[in-house]
């Protein structure tokens, strides 16, 4: 009983944590993308779509990352490129990700989907209770493991991670020591994008096999505030990840075991405990703006 | 190829002026285009899409329905984003405000008389900038970002409303159904023009409103806070504005604007609460207040564009069937060219070659 609760958390969790792990890879790059909400409806549907029609769940994960990404470029045309308020810009990616992939998606409503199952190592996963938790989760549950040990490597300890960071912290003197600002944001962004798409193929592939319209609910937005609540760090970005997927599982026992409280309570218990994270994370100032990256949301013109 | 951005000496009051048709005109093209891929008419989609819908005196009405909430919630957003507040919780400022403005109606259906509609409209505005205050409060207090919280709380709003619907407020004779008691005849918002159509004083408030907020930011001190704040909170600070004050008034000016536009839907056009209030008007008024560049007299004009997506969505899924969510994607769409647009009225776009490997000394510092 407790070993299938943990392994249910570990699949509202990854997907959060995908996607929370792309977009701190943005901010660190001093670029924030409110898109992600966007990107990864749109990586839900065309996930969903092109795993239903091929047959084959890999390439729908394909297909969303690639539609993820290609989403995160429109993004990076205009923000970037184009030095557009990147606020007003990610707003208008969720925006128009919501809109698109209701439309695209109306006719897969209902329809029969097809599933990432879990992997079964032999012998491992009989290993008694940490054997099925360790060694017989989804595919993409490892992913994003290997996605936080390459992303806390690449940023503390490769030159490119430094320069990424650098380009973040203070744009102006990183283009004077000659790194190439806008091309590093575009790689962060379309990284991010990235992510986002397979979080979003998470959804309609591994955790409910189907398309419903705003299926992401917003753990776009959730993902978002899991960055600020890491204070833009990896492994911190697990922990919120993983005490939020708690909180969703928990309320969705809660609901099944019929306790007497109204369900539409529980059910916006994740969206309350956002925002008490975000207070109680936010309230140290200094805390605060030592970790952020410092030019987060400025965009940059090189003058030449 | 690469693009270059020169920035100009001064922004230019052409493209000032010029952008939001440039915009519109892009969106059309790519609405074209998106006809055509779906393998129909591109001409007759758009007709029906933007033009039908014009044509007939009730459909204005219904076009002044789907305006007075966008334009309402817009000018209110429009104070927010010029004194750089990033209210995106409209929505669910719009969803409390509909349901304090009903509890009158709901709540005491025999309490009958002329003084009902005041008192609604009022909660309605009190409502939304309550719930419009907890982000506020939050930033001034523990510099919460306002963003994530206000977006949070429309999904709060939403279960609210979905459990007082199905739950204390659910009609006892209305078979189950998760809907309030209709409102009573005190509790309408009356139409302006019964004769011809079903449009309601919702649309004169949202004209008074956006006539006021211009007059408060062109003509005021308050408004100049307003801009100063937004665009120098070093120079606002060194006028001697606080920037605490700010976000609690835009805020509330913003949440309190939403909460009218939802009780006066909701009294106006619906006559009673349901699940779903809103299809989307306090996501699409964002839209609105960056096509209405901000300000409160290209507001109205964004609000009518974006009200006649909605009935251009519903005139193209009957006429010649597509799907309604088009209507959704086009607005999305439209932001974008929107804020692609404003780049133009600060700098210049200058498309350059790549430099030839014949030129070293210019290639050495890209």
């Amino acid at each position: 009983m407790f070993e299938s609760i943990l392994i249910t958390i570990a699949t509202a969790a990854t997907p959060l944590l995908i996607a929370a792990m792309g977009e701190l890879v943005v901010e660190r790059s001093g670029v924030l993308n409110l898109g992600v909400e966007g990107m990864m409806i749109m990586g839900a549907v065309t996930g969903f779509a092109v795993a239903a029609m091929t047959g084959s769940v890999w390439l729908g994960v394909f297909a969303a990352i690639l539609v993820g990404a290609a989403f995160a470029l429109l993004f990076g045309f205009l923000a970037l490129t184009l030095v557009t308020n990147q606020v007003a810009t990610g707003l208008a990616l969720t925006l128009f990700g919501l809109g698109l992939s209701g439309m695209l998606g109306e006719s897969f409503v209902g329809q029969p989907g097809v599933k990432l199952g879990a992997i079964d190592i032999p012998m491992l996963s009989d290993l008694p209770f940490v054997g099925r938790l360790i060694f017989g989760q989804d595919p993409l549950f490892y992913v994003s493991i290997l996605l936080t040990i390459g992303v806390a490597y690449f940023l503390f300890s490769t030159r490119a991670g430094l320069m990424l960071r650098a380009v973040g912290d203070n744009h102006v003197s990183a283009h004077a020591q000659g790194i190439n600002v806008i091309g590093i944001r575009y790689l962060a962004v379309i990284f991010g994008g990235a992510c986002a798409g397979l979080a979003g193929a998470y959804l309609s592939i591994v955790y409910t096999p189907q398309w419903v319209e705003n299926m992401t609910a917003g753990r776009g937005w959730i993902a978002l505030a899991l960055v600020v609540f890491a204070s833009w760090r990896p492994w911190r970005i697990v922990a919120g990840a993983y005490l939020f997927g708690g909180v969703t599982i928990g309320q969705l026992h809660a609901q099944a075991l019929g306790v007497g409280v109204p369900s539409q309570l529980l059910s916006s218990l994740p969206y309350l405990a956002t925002i008490v994270v975000l207070v109680l994370i936010s309230r140290n100032r200094r805390l605060t703006m030592m970790n952020t990256p410092a030019s987060l949301g400025r965009s940059f013109v090189p003058d030449r | 190829m690469r693009i270059e951005l020169v920035k100009r000496p001064q922004h230019s009051a052409l493209f000032s002026a010029l952008s939001p048709f440039i915009a519109l005109v892009l969106t059309l093209i790519a609405g074209a285009v998106m006809f055509s891929m779906m393998g129909k008419n591109p001409v007759e989609a758009l007709y029906y899409f933007f033009i039908d819908p014009l044509r007939e005196t009730w459909s204005l009405h219904e076009l002044a329905v789907k305006a007075a909430p966008l334009i309402l919630i817009a000018v209110g957003l429009a104070i927010c984003y010029l004194s750089n507040n990033w209210n995106i919780g409209a929505e669910g400022q719009f969803i409390i405000g509909a349901i304090a403005g009903s509890a009158l109606p709901v709540m005491f259906p025999d309490f009958q008389s002329p003084i009902v509609l005041p008192l609604m409209l009022m909660m309605g505005i009190i409502g939304g900038a309550a719930y419009a205050a907890i982000p506020a409060w939050l930033k001034v207090r523990f510099n919460t970002n306002e963003i994530l919280t206000s977006l949070m709380l429309v999904y709060v709003a939403q279960l609210f409303l979905d459990w007082m619907v199905r739950g204390p407020w659910r009609n006892p004779e209305g078979f189950n159904f998760p809907e309030t008691r209709n409102f009573h005849s005190f509790a309408i918002l009356p139409e302006i023009w019964p004769a011809s159509g079903r449009a309601h004083w919702g649309f004169i408030f949202a004209i008074l409103a956006a006539l006021a907020l211009w007059f408060v930011l062109s003509r005021t001190l308050k408004g100049f806070e307003v801009k100063v704040i937004g665009q120098s909170p070093r120079a606002g600070r060194f006028a001697g504005f606080s920037r605490s004050r700010m976000v609690i008034f835009a805020f509330l000016v913003s949440g309190g604007l939403a909460g009218l536009a939802g009780i006066s839907e909701v009294s106006g056009a619906i006559g009673q609460l349901r699940t779903t209030i809103s299809p989307g008007y306090g996501f699409a008024a964002i839209i609105v207040a960056f096509l209405g560049r901000l300000n409160p007299l290209g507001i109205i004009a964004a609000g009518l564009i974006l009200a006649l997506s909605y009935l251009g969505g519903e005139a193209a899924q009957i006429s010649i069937g597509v799907t309604d969510k088009v209507a959704r994607s086009f607005q999305g769409m439209l932001l974008f060219f929107v804020l692609a647009c404003d780049t133009l009225i600060h700098y210049r776009i200058r498309i350059t070659r790549p430099v030839r490997a014949s030129a070293p000394e210019v290639q050495s510092h890209v």
